[in-house]
């Protein structure tokens, strides 16, 4: 580190003087590096401090280094030139890069060589299937989520509907868009986040249709694209009807779109669970939550993961893996888990968490927590619904975002935006995939 | 070329030393750097690497991602140097006038410069944005346009040109100003004296005296919106809807940064270090003839 | 009158951005968010511009900025007065390859070249140091190209009296050159500080630890990314007018050198 051997060298050289000729016995640091800001950055912070006054060996020092592909590429950058960190939080979609790249410790093998085991490592499947190879774990399972459904149940209340179901079809929102329309209760009927991970990920898995070959990148590096099928057009299709009939209102890539139902000017909105943080501090309406809506007619796979998870990195001191064993047991550990759902609304990942929770009878007086669990755990782990391990993810989810922009600005149909989509795409599949020939 | 010249054997070396060795480390060495990694194909943690050839460029060259981005590279440098010329210039002449005030309007143009192209995004963002922005909110109450730039690629560039203008307007204004005032009253009150009228006077006169200075500015803010401009894109649209607003440098850093294909992106570093170079090799013919008369 | 009128009204629009900025920077979360737009200011300022200074640790942001602003100015000053002298007032073997190495990096943005950069500054060791983050941000030759430029309009004989006086090279440089300077490292000063405040991608690569992160990071930091977060904007805002804050004062109280000193090296 040039930061302190420079700057700090001097003064530590008078310290020591001062002192004497030892050194008090500092911590070890382990830094770790995250893509959060605001109120999650500022929990990833408290389970630090909670971690390092825990104990007297180790000082886990978070940073925020950008947004999630921000951090990745950091990440990436930093390897490249030995200059990584101890641990990183990496979205869902570096997975398959990650997993590839031969940088990090996988997390079984850290916990067997440092004969530490995790409390609470009894996954829920859908968590540990994502993050294990061979059905070993790879990542820690940190801060993971799906997507569900939000409704705003005072624009229900005045368009005639029952505030108390959440439309749980494609025909349902489309008959109560057209009340609230028709109502006045609201401009904006349906809208969504994140829109490849809502409207084309989840929904192929959730209906138990392929996202790409290879299982989705399970059985070995996906090369082709699979959303162009019959159940992907009819989906975008009903998309692009919806917003000429004005029921639809497209709110724009990652969460830009979340603000529209939290302020209330929207009345459904899909997006991830981890949103019910913010909705359960910013909405001023009474709200609910409903599964992802389904599409009549095709099979029942489940809804997929997102999040983080808590990647090790090679090229780090054997005393260091120490800490970070430890660290990972901490983090596994049944209490900080079901605190860490409740705070932020992200799944609870272990089942001992989970009866923790239910014990307490934390989902009967929260039942909109309940939701997103009771959706992934409820659905069917199929080859098409294990979820999605691509290379280029970030490049694929940016070229079917950019296909289904043009198709709602009009410019293609749903064909045409899902064929393009599936040619690019695959490109960037076959791109990776030839690396690791 | 000076005719005094001092005479020393090691003087000269020592004086120009700091400055080349920090070009040579930070503009040479990273771009051999990104000449060699241009030839190659990589996986994002290097742990790969495949001998590519010109693969990267000729791949670049016949997607039609890269060429629409060229595209969008230039409608979007030629808006902001336009319509950023066009504006500064007017006001620059109506803070030249003899007016009262004139030292308190100059400074109420001049400060949109120190603002930072990202924090100058943050402040746009908001004020274009479709929940609660006031313009959104403004135009649709005005003329019931569906301001969309979640959807419409034009309206998308039209917002970034917009602020990129705004944020340049104090620098251009500056340099008008000064060139404005550089201009002797005498040829000013020659040309009063024959008795053309002001806008005439201003076209026949005063413009071409401030040719040199619009040539350097035009220079200079295609130079910004190709490439300082990044925080702006990155803040505002990040190059969607589809790729409307992606321009190069963003797509530079898109592919290489965030999709982690490090060989092409270095293949963009390289042509748009070219583009640089000629950009330079043009002010730097014409600063030097400018200097010879 | 009309002239008058008609600069208000260019003025009204330009501070327009930063005016509605202020406002929010004044409301809370509730008045930010709803709708109609609120356009007057209202009376949470304390807690926001609190908020802003807490949670994105602001303090120690501008300190750093500052010394990144500040070193990036006074370096690349400092070592373009040297070259530009060398090339204007010496000739010596090489001259021509000096000159063009130079001249070449006239216009390179960072961002073009900024993962080479990366790995250069990391075999280093600059990586989090303020080294990392103002040494490689001088590599360009802007601040040369005004000084040679400026040095050229100088007349010979000034050169020749010091000479007759008995004055070296580094004499002239010091007691004559320099005081002529005055306007246009003034005017540098102002585009260089303003040029190191606001980068945003190099500083946010090169920095691993926030104690060194800069003031407009700060304030990406604190637009959320991802994970459900609605943004506070009264916050962002309050931070975002800190931020502007000292370069725009730089500009201000600067402006009248700065203005004369491009005048000056424009002649």
């Amino acid at each position: 580190m040039a930061y302190p051997t420079r700057v700090l060298g001097p003064v530590l050289v008078a310290a020591l003087l001062l002192v004497g000729s030892r050194p008090a016995a500092a911590k070890t640091e382990l830094s770790w590096w995250h893509g959060n800001t605001g109120a999650i950055g500022d929990r990833i912070a408290e389970i630090a401090k909670k971690f390092n006054d825990s104990q007297a060996d180790y000082e886990v020092k978070p940073t925020y280094k950008g947004s999630y592909p921000e951090t990745l590429a950091a990440l990436i950058a930093a390897y490249r030139s030995k200059t990584q960190p101890h641990m990183a939080l990496i979205f869902e979609v570096g997975t398959q890069t990650m997993l590839a790249s031969g940088a990090v410790v996988p997390v079984f093998q850290l916990m067997k060589e440092q004969g530490v085991s995790i409390e609470g490592a009894d996954f829920i499947a859908p968590v540990k299937s994502y993050y294990s190879k061979d059905g070993q774990l790879y990542s820690m399972p940190f801060a993971s989520s799906t997507a569900i459904l939000y409704y705003n149940k005072d624009m229900f209340r005045k368009a005639g509907l029952d505030p108390n179901k959440a439309p749980a079809t494609f025909d349902e929102i489309e008959a109560a868009s057209k009340k609230i329309i028709a109502a006045n209760a609201s401009k904006c009927a349906f809208s969504h986040a994140w829109p490849s991970w809502t409207m084309v990920e989840q929904m192929h898995a959730w209906h138990d249709q392929p996202f790409a070959d290879q299982d989705n990148g399970f059985k070995g590096f996906a090369t082709q694209l699979r959303v162009n099928g019959e159940f992907g057009v009819k989906l975008w299709d009903t998309l692009a009807r919806w917003q000429k009939a004005g029921l639809y209102t497209y709110g724009g890539r990652t969460n830009k779109a979340e603000p529209m139902f939290t302020g209330g000017q929207c009345a459904i909105q899909v997006t991830s669970s981890a949103f019910m943080g913010a909705v359960m501090r910013d909405a001023k309406f009474e709200w609910g939550t409903g599964r992802l809506p389904r599409l009549g007619g095709y099979g029942q796979g489940n809804s997929i993961i997102g999040g983080t998870t808590l990647w090790v990195m090679k090229g780090h001191k054997p005393f260091e893996h120490r800490g970070m064993a430890q660290f990972l047991k901490f983090l596994g550990d049944d209490d900080l888990q079901a605190w860490w759902h409740q705070v932020t609304g992200y799944l609870p990942i272990s089942q001992s968490a989970v009866k923790r929770l239910e014990a307490e009878g934390w989902f009967k007086k929260h039942p909109n927590h309940f939701t997103a669990f009771d959706q992934i755990s409820s659905g069917k782990t199929t080859a098409n619904s294990q979820g999605i391990r691509i290379g280029n993810y970030q490049g694929v989810r940016d070229t079917l975002e950019a296909e289904l922009e043009e198709m709602l600005a009009g410019k293609k149909t749903a064909k045409q935006g899902l064929d393009d989509a599936v040619k690019k795409g695959s490109e960037l599949l076959k791109e990776f995939a030839s690396l690791y020939k | 070329m000076k005719r005094t010249v001092f005479r020393n054997r090691w003087l000269p070396y020592l004086l120009v030393l700091p400055q080349v060795v920090v070009t040579l480390v930070f503009f040479f060495w990273p771009a051999f750097g990104s000449l060699r990694l241009a030839l190659y194909r990589t996986s994002p943690f290097g742990d790969r690497l495949i001998f590519a050839g010109l693969d990267n460029y000729t791949r670049l060259l016949g997607s039609g991602e890269y060429l629409q981005s060229a595209v969008n590279s230039f409608v979007f440098a030629f808006g902001v140097t336009f319509g950023g010329l066009t504006a500064s210039l007017g006001l620059a002449v109506l803070a030249n006038q003899k007016i009262r005030g004139l030292a308190i309007y100059r400074t109420a143009l001049l400060w949109p410069y120190g603002i930072a192209p990202a924090v100058a995004g943050i402040i746009w963002l908001f004020i274009f944005h479709p929940a609660y922005g006031v313009l959104p909110y403004v135009l649709a109450a005005v003329g019931s346009f569906q301001f969309n730039w979640l959807l419409e690629g034009w309206v998308a560039m039209l917002m970034l040109i917009t602020a990129a203008v705004w944020k340049q307007l104090g620098y251009n204004i500056a340099f008008f100003l000064a060139g404005l005032q550089s201009i002797p009253t005498s040829v000013l009150e020659a040309a009063q004296v024959d008795g053309a009228d002001p806008v005439r006077r201003f076209w026949r006169v005063v413009f071409p005296l401030l040719s040199p200075i619009t040539f350097f500015l035009f220079v200079l803010n295609m130079v910004f919106s190709f490439f300082e401009t990044f925080g702006l894109v990155h803040a505002v649209t990040q190059g969607g809807p589809g790729h409307a607003t992606e321009i190069l440098v963003y797509k530079a850093y898109n592919d290489g940064f965030v999709n982690q294909q490090l060989g092409t992106s270095a293949a963009q570093s390289v042509i748009l270090m070219v583009v640089v170079i000629g950009l330079t090799m043009l002010q730097f013919r014409y600063a030097e003839k400018r200097v010879t008369y | 009158m009309l002239v008058h009128a008609g600069l208000i009204a260019v003025i009204a629009l330009i501070a327009f951005p930063l005016y509605y900025a202020f406002v929010i920077s004044t409301q809370s979360l509730g008045e930010v968010t709803s709708v109609p737009p609120r356009l007057t200011p209202s009376w949470h300022v304390g807690e926001n511009y609190a908020a802003a200074w807490v949670k994105g640790k602001l303090g120690r942001l501008l300190v750093n900025s500052l010394v990144m602003a500040v070193g990036i100015a006074v370096g690349k000053i400092a070592i373009s007065i040297l070259s530009a002298f060398a090339i204007v007032y010496f000739n010596f073997r090489g001259k021509q390859v000096v000159f063009w190495m130079i001249f070449v990096t006239l216009m390179l943005p960072v961002p073009v070249r900024i993962m080479s950069t990366y790995e250069v500054i990391s075999t280093l060791g600059w990586i989090d140091s303020y080294w990392g983050l103002t040494v490689p941000l001088m590599a360009s030759a802007t601040a040369t190209f005004l000084f040679r430029q400026f040095y050229q309009t100088v007349p010979d004989s000034l050169a020749e009296a010091a000479q007759l006086d008995g004055a070296g090279p580094l004499r002239f440089l010091w007691s004559f050159l320099l005081p002529l300077s005055g306007t246009n490292i003034a005017a540098l000063f102002v585009i260089l500080f303003i040029y190191g405040w606001n980068e945003y991608l190099w500083p946010l690569m090169v920095t691993n630890s926030e104690e060194m992160r800069t003031v407009v990071i700060g304030i990406e930091k604190l637009v959320p990314r991802g994970g459900g977060e609605i943004p506070e904007w009264n916050v962002i805002m309050a931070a975002a007018m800190m931020a502007l804050l000292p370069p725009v004062a730089v500009i201000l109280f600067m402006q009248r050198w700065f203005v004369k000193g491009l005048i000056e090296s424009e002649k």
